[in-house]
């Protein structure tokens, strides 16, 4: 048993914060790529793309987080691809984000009003202006609460990333309750920390949906 | 070379059959349980008193803004400390129907708020009580306008339930990972394990959407 005061407890849990951040931002700015390459490929109507697409999306939304981060970790390697839990771990969450992401942009697009595609193509604009400057606009504006409310989700969903060994807050968290047999005061600790870190999001969130409906 | 062995995982297809019995079983409990809490918090939040307001709110903000499996490890770890000790089973479906009803109370909530104000007026002028308004005017039709999101949330509570298995909550995910440390097929394991996750999910969601119209809200 090693001795830690409540302040040991809180300076450690709060160097773990910090993968936690780059965990998150990561998945987020990843997903985010490639749900917009996804989205666009689906606008495009690319052949062949859009049941590959919806299947990718269903089977990331359809099964749990901690078995996709499961099969990347112990699933790869007993194939023999060795992979870190920082690497299992990253590209589990890039690929999760990336599913909704893109499932919650194209809503957004398909909010935009036909009229627009019409006029804008009557316009002679190719598809690329035509989401550069007429539907990608006002699509981003109805976007943005819904994708701040969902970096929430990312945030919550790196707490899984602990299952598999990495070291970021609920695994340190778990850590320092088994050195030093305080489970209660830890975990609420890390509770506390991931409230400070998702609440204010959420705030965010709420407050951008409520000026997007007041322009309405 | 890598060579694939499925056999080898389905050869304990009890295992992983019971594994999926017990999520269908702690989906079932949870959601019921949950969906009352979430019913009762909204209830409490457009209707209760300040101070009931404000209880409900902070408990609702507290279980959205932090993860799962930290509100799991905290009943399940952080309580025996002050000697309220659970089991695996007990403190999973706790965790689940805390986490569902605070989701829950704010899609019912919605569904509340959108309520045409008529509608309450019309009841009130046939005398009926204020709980007779609530539970026969205004539930039925918010459930049934909020009823895709409440599924939603259900199935993700439901995936969300694979951490159970690692306080040893002995469900879908806790199989895979008993048989893949019996036979080392970590890989074939894990995959039919969360196509089985798959199936489940989308069974659940075509089964809820089949009882809803039926028992819940009514046509």
């Amino acid at each position: 048993m090693v001795e830690f005061s409540l302040w040991d407890i809180s300076r450690n849990l709060l160097m773990a914060v910090r993968w936690t951040v780059l965990l998150s931002l990561m998945a987020f700015v990843g997903g985010g790529l490639i749900g917009l390459l996804l989205l666009v490929a689906r606008i495009a109507r690319w052949r062949g793309v859009e049941p590959l697409i919806a299947g990718y999306v269903q089977l990331f939304q359809g099964t749990p987080l901690l078995m996709q981060l499961f099969f990347l970790f112990f699933g790869l390697s007993s194939l023999g691809l060795q992979v870190s839990a920082w690497t299992a771990a990253a590209i589990g969450l890039t690929l999760y984000t990336s599913a909704f992401l893109t499932e919650i942009w194209r809503g957004c697009v398909n909010s935009v009003a036909k009229g627009q595609w019409e006029a804008s193509s009557a316009l002679a604009l190719n598809l690329g202006e035509q989401l550069r400057y007429v539907i990608g606009p006002q699509a981003l504006k109805v976007a943005v609460p819904p994708t701040v409310g969902f970096l929430v989700q990312v945030v919550k969903g790196t707490a899984l990333a602990s299952v598999i060994g990495f070291a970021e807050l609920t695994k340190t968290g778990t850590t320092i309750a088994n050195a030093t047999f305080k489970p209660f005061t830890v975990y609420a600790c890390v509770a506390l920390l991931y409230f400070v870190l998702c609440f204010p999001i959420s705030l965010w969130a709420r407050s951008l949906e409520r000026k997007l409906h007041g322009h309405r | 070379m890598i060579s694939l062995d499925f056999p080898a995982v389905l050869v304990e297809w009890p295992l992983l059959l019971k594994g999926a019995a017990a999520t269908l079983a702690l989906t079932a409990v949870r959601a019921t349980v949950g969906m009352v809490l979430g019913v009762a918090c909204a209830w409490a939040r457009t209707y209760g008193g300040a101070a009931l307001k404000f209880a409900v709110g902070a408990y609702v903000e507290a279980i959205r803004n932090t993860p799962f499996i930290v509100q799991l490890f905290f009943l399940f770890f952080g309580l025996p400390s002050l000697g309220v000790k659970l089991s695996p089973e007990f403190a999973s479906v706790l965790a689940m129907v805390v986490n569902l009803g605070a989701y829950a109370s704010e899609i019912v909530r919605a569904g509340i708020s959108a309520t045409p104000r008529g509608q309450i007026e019309a009841a009130q002028s046939l005398a009926l009580s204020p709980a007779q308004v609530f539970t026969r005017v205004v539930l039925p039709p918010a459930l049934k306008r909020v009823w895709p999101a409440m599924v939603s949330q259900i199935i993700i509570v439901m995936l969300g339930s694979a951490v159970c298995g690692q306080i040893s909550t002995q469900e879908l995910s806790y199989a895979a990972n008993l048989i893949q440390s019996r036979n080392f097929r970590a890989f074939e394991s894990f995959i039919i394990a969360t196509l089985m996750y798959l199936v489940l999910s989308i069974a659940v969601r075509r089964l809820l959407h089949w009882v809803g119209p039926r028992f819940i809200f009514g046509r």
